[in-house]
C-alpha cells in the first residue's frame, strides 16, 4: 500500500491539479469526510465547500480549494475530484467577494425578468458559500 | 478577350482575396491549436464521469425507478435535434455537413411519423434550417462574439435542454455536431444525448476485490450526476465542433489561397499573351503603313 494518494482536481474545461497529498478532506453531502492512503473505494456527491489538500504536515492544509459542488471518487489510492467550478483559496479576495455579493444583491432588485432574477441568485448563493469557506479558512 | 488593363484590374484583385484567404489560413491553423487542446483537456473530466455513470448504470438497469433520464419517458415520440454549428461561415462544408446530417435524421424521424422539434447552436445552422424546416425551430442560441468556449457556454443549454425534458416537451433528444478526427477529416455526427447512452464496455478500476461504497445512494448519486452528463456532452460536442470548424476553415483557405495562386499565373500568361499581341499589331501596323508610302 502506498503511503501517499495521487489527487486529482478536474473541472469540465481541464485538470486543474494533479499531486501527490497525504490527506484530503472533501465536503460530502452527508457531511466532510477526509480521505488518506488506503481508504476504501467511495462515490459521493459533494456541497459547495472548501476542499483542503494536506501536504507533509496534516496539521494544516498546504492546498485549499473552493468547489461549487460536484463528486468525488475514491479508487485505490486515487482521489478525483470532478466539480463544474473549483477555485483556489488563494485566488479568493475577501473584500472583492463582498464587493460582487453586493452588486449581486442590487441585481437581484433590478432584475427585469424571473431568469434574470433566478441566475442572479444562483450567482448570490455561490458567491456567499465561497465568503464563508473563506472565513473558515482565514480563521485556522 | 479582355483588355489589357481589365485584366491588370483582375490580377491585382485576386492578389488581395489571395492574402486575405493566407491571413485566414494562418488564423484558423492558431486557433484549431488553441480549441485542440481544449479538446484534449476537457477529456479527464468527460472520461470520469463515463466511467462513473457506466457502473452505476449497469447496477440501475432494468429496474423501474431508474431516472428519467437514463430510462426514457417510455415513449419515443416527441424528438428534440440540438443541432451545433459555427457562428461563421467560410470553413469548407463544415456547417453544411452537420446540417445534411441533422436534415437526414430529421427526414428518418418525420418518415416514421414522430414529432421533430429543432434546437439550433450557432448562427449558421439556423440559417440553413429556416427555409425548409422554419417551423420546427423551437429556439438559436448564439455564441456571436465569443471567445474561448467555456462550459459557463454549454451550462444554459444543458438547462433549456433539461427543463424541456422536465416539462416533456420531448422523450428523445439528438445531437448532432462534428467530431474532430483530425485537420482534415471532421466527421459529421448524430449522438444520442437523452436518455442517456451508456457506453457497455466501460472498463472498471481494478479495486482489488473491493467495492463501491456511495454517499448518499446509487440512485441519488445518478440522479446528481446525469443531469451534469448532459452539459458535459453538450460541452463536449461544443469543443470538438470549434476545433473541427478552425480545421475545416484551414483546409478550405489553404484550398482557396492556391487556387488563386493557379488564377494569378493564368492571368498573368494570358496577360503577356495579349501585350504581346498587341505590340505585334502595333508594329504591323507601322510597318505596312511605312510600305504604302
Amino acid at each position: 500500500m502506498a503511503d501517499r494518494i495521487q489527487f486529482e482536481l478536474v473541472s469540465p474545461a481541464r485538470l486543474l491539479t494533479s499531486m501527490e497529498v497525504d490527506m484530503i478532506v472533501v465536503p460530502g453531502t452527508e457531511g466532510d469526510f477526509a480521505v488518506l492512503p488506503g481508504h476504501m473505494p467511495v462515490v459521493s456527491t459533494l456541497r459547495p465547500g472548501a476542499v483542503d489538500v494536506y501536504v507533509d504536515n496534516t496539521d494544516k492544509p498546504s492546498e485549499r480549494f473552493f468547489v461549487a459542488g460536484g463528486f468525488a471518487e475514491v479508487a485505490l489510492d486515487t482521489f478525483t475530484v470532478l466539480a463544474e467550478t473549483a477555485i483556489p483559496m488563494a485566488d479568493l479576495d475577501r473584500s472583492h467577494l463582498e464587493q460582487e455579493i453586493a452588486d449581486t444583491r442590487e441585481d437581484i432588485e433590478d432584475a427585469r425578468s424571473d431568469e434574470d432574477r433566478q441566475a442572479s441568485e444562483e450567482r448570490l448563493s455561490q458567491l456567499e458559500d465561497m465568503l464563508n469557506s473563506l472565513a473558515e479558512f482565514t480563521k485556522v | 478577350m479582355a483588355n489589357l488593363k481589365a485584366l491588370r484590374g483582375r490580377i491585382s484583385s485576386v492578389k488581395s482575396t489571395q492574402k486575405i484567404t493566407k491571413a485566414m489560413n494562418m488564423v484558423a491553423a492558431a486557433k484549431l491549436r488553441r480549441a485542440q487542446d481544449a479538446v484534449e483537456a476537457s477529456r479527464p473530466y468527460a472520461v470520469r464521469m463515463e466511467r462513473v455513470i457506466g457502473t452505476l448504470a449497469s447496477g440501475m438497469a432494468g429496474r423501474d425507478d431508474a431516472p428519467a433520464l437514463l430510462a426514457g419517458t417510455g415513449s419515443d415520440q416527441k424528438h428534440l435535434i440540438i443541432v451545433a454549428t459555427a457562428e461563421r461561415g467560410l470553413c469548407g462544408g463544415f456547417n453544411t455537413n452537420i446540417v445534411k446530417a441533422a436534415r437526414a435524421k430529421i427526414a428518418e424521424l418525420q418518415q416514421a411519423g414522430k414529432d421533430v422539434q429543432i434546437l439550433c447552436v450557432g448562427r449558421k445552422g439556423r440559417d440553413a434550417l429556416r427555409r425548409q424546416h422554419g417551423s420546427l425551430i423551437i429556439e438559436t442560441i448564439e455564441f456571436a462574439g465569443v471567445r474561448s468556449l467555456g462550459f459557463e457556454h454549454a451550462q444554459p443549454v444543458a438547462q433549456k435542454v433539461l427543463a424541456m425534458y422536465e416539462d416533456g416537451a420531448f422523450d428523445v433528444c439528438h445531437l448532432a455536431y462534428s467530431r474532430f478526427e483530425s485537420v482534415l477529416a471532421q466527421v459529421p455526427t448524430v449522438a444520442q444525448l437523452i436518455p442517456a447512452q451508456v457506453a457497455a464496455d466501460v472498463e472498471e478500476p481494478d479495486l482489488d476485490g473491493a467495492v463501491y461504497t456511495y454517499e448518499p445512494d446509487e440512485e441519488d448519486i445518478l440522479r446528481a450526476l446525469l443531469p451534469r452528463n448532459v452539459a458535459v456532452q453538450i460541452f463536449k460536442a461544443l469543443l470538438e465542433n470549434s476545433a473541427s470548424e478552425q480545421g475545416a476553415r484551414m483546409t478550405a483557405m489553404d484550398n482557396a489561397t492556391r487556387n488563386a495562386g493557379d488564377m494569378i499565373d493564368k492571368l498573368t500568361l494570358i496577360y503577356n499573351r495579349q501585350r504581346q499581341a498587341a505590340i505585334t499589331t502595333e508594329l504591323i501596323e507601322i510597318i505596312s503603313g511605312a510600305e504604302a508610302l
